[in-house]
């Protein structure tokens, strides 16, 4: 696009992102801050997401966006036609094809490999922010490992509905040393971060972190003996394509109570209906 | 054609945006896969005594905000780096990333702190090769088992030294090792043992 940098970002610019990203990397999940810059639409919208991937992008890559595991949704197709027009780069929907995929709160239920990164938007990396909403005090307790509050978060929950009540955003701890925000993916997606192949950055533009889970990182979702980890998942098989394994989404059809249960992935769904004989 | 001293005759990247682009992809994967060979994007003639991989290095990574550390041999490399990347050196201590040829003191680097560890400097090691040396074990994030690393130019008692840096974490130097046009990242956060 004449008048702009290749992928918007000024050399200056992705050089920071690119120093905060190898710092991230070097010590998985724990947040670096950043100088985000004003993009060309609002916080909110993946502006930290779009600024990891205009760092790691190249003219050889294919990028997939996704919006909650939809690949035609207003916030994917925007962030896919601005590096389109920005880098010129190749898009796809499948995720098999991508070489970078930016997602915001899903991880697709096709298996990532070793030779794809994946690309998160965070609306709020600090996994402690609503136990302590000082980030003198958070920073505090990430350098002394000093989790105990969520685990009485989590206490408190078991105690009250008799089951631990985090359906998205389920805090990790993240090579045995981190706590992290998953950022909002259902906590269905959570073990497919576990010693994923692929290489996971994280960026938050309005709070200004970025962090990343290395290729092959242990990811434990925090829980108890007695109250393990459990992925939740509507117990229905997916309307279009039959997928009894996917994550759904819920779709109400009329006023009168009529729904329906959909693969939330797109491109998974898409691609089970065409092989379907 | 005779060669000033200062180096300035030595161009940078040839395509500055694309191939910072690719030797970032490199050094991104050389530490997000600890011990793997990573090929950069070198410039056409990097002034010697740098190899091509640590000029591309520092091509894509220092600038004004996160200036080099130039100990001997590469102290008159100052002016070059300095033209093309803005940075202006800055003492041992200070410095964002320290290019050296031989494994220095890491108590001299900063290491940051519990609450800011990465306020840490990066190694970039110039070594002859990054194969054919003592084998190393590498166990680690990024690393699906174990991976097999056999740099030359490492002391001798290199995972000795290394254990002493992976105490540290969350603090700790992270290290990219460089040798003609190809990197090896050693993070923070990885193991190093002695193969038997």
């Amino acid at each position: 696009m004449k008048g702009y940098n290749f992928a918007y970002l000024d050399e200056q610019t992705k050089r920071m992102l690119r120093r905060a990203l190898l710092k991230a990397v070097a010590i998985p999940g724990h947040q670096i801050p950043f100088a985000a810059r004003e993009m060309p639409l609002p916080y909110g919208w993946g502006t930290g997401g779009i600024q990891v991937t205009a760092a790691v992008l190249g003219r050889c890559d294919t990028l997939k966006v996704i919006d909650q595991g939809a690949d035609d949704t207003t916030n994917a197709v925007s962030i896919r036609r601005f590096f389109a027009r920005t880098a010129g780069v190749a898009t796809t929907t499948r995720t098999a094809h991508a070489t970078i995929i930016q997602t915001r709160h899903r991880i697709p239920e096709t298996a990532l490999t070793e030779a794809q990164i994946i690309v998160y938007q965070v609306p709020q990396p600090e996994p402690l922010y609503r136990l302590e909403p000082s980030r003198t005090e958070t920073r505090r307790m990430h350098a002394l490992s000093e989790y105990g509050a969520m685990h009485v978060r989590l206490y408190e929950q078991v105690a009250r509905y008799g089951q631990i009540a985090i359906s998205y955003d389920y805090p990790v701890m993240v090579n045995g040393r981190h706590l992290m925000a998953p950022s909002p993916i259902p906590a269905f997606d959570n073990p497919k971060m576990h010693r994923m192949p692929a290489l996971q950055l994280f960026g938050a533009g309005r709070e200004k972190r970025i962090y990343a889970v290395p290729p092959y990182t242990d990811v434990a979702s925090l829980d108890f003996e007695d109250y393990p980890f459990r992925a939740g998942r509507a117990p229905h098989a997916c309307a279009l394509c039959g997928a009894q394994a996917s994550y759904l989404d819920e779709v109400v059809t009329d006023d009168r109570g009529g729904r329906m249960f959909v693969c939330s992935d797109t491109d998974y769904c898409a691609s089970r209906r065409e092989q379907a004989p | 054609m005779t060669v000033p001293d200062d180096g300035l005759a030595y161009p940078g990247f040839a395509d500055p945006v694309h191939d910072a682009q690719a030797s970032f992809r490199a050094v991104l994967r050389a530490l997000a896969r600890p011990g793997a060979l990573c090929t950069v994007a070198t410039p056409p003639a990097p002034p010697p005594p740098l190899a091509p991989a640590s000029a591309a290095v520092l091509l894509t990574l220092v600038d004004a905000d996160a200036p080099v550390h130039l100990p001997p041999p590469f102290a008159g490399l100052g002016p070059w780096v300095a033209f093309h990347t803005g940075s202006t050196g800055a003492d041992i201590g200070d410095a964002a990333f320290v290019l050296a040829d031989e494994w220095p003191d890491l108590a001299l680097l900063a290491a940051g702190t519990d609450e800011v560890p990465e306020a840490s400097t990066t190694l970039i090691l110039q070594v002859p090769a990054l194969e054919g040396g003592p084998r190393l074990i590498l166990r680690g994030p990024g690393i699906e088992a174990t991976q097999t690393f056999a740099p030359l130019g490492l002391p001798a008692d290199f995972a000795a030294r290394w254990a002493a840096n992976r105490r540290l974490y969350p603090r700790g130097i992270d290290v990219l090792l460089c040798a003609g046009s190809a990197v090896a990242g050693l993070p923070r956060s990885v193991t190093v043992l002695e193969a038997a």
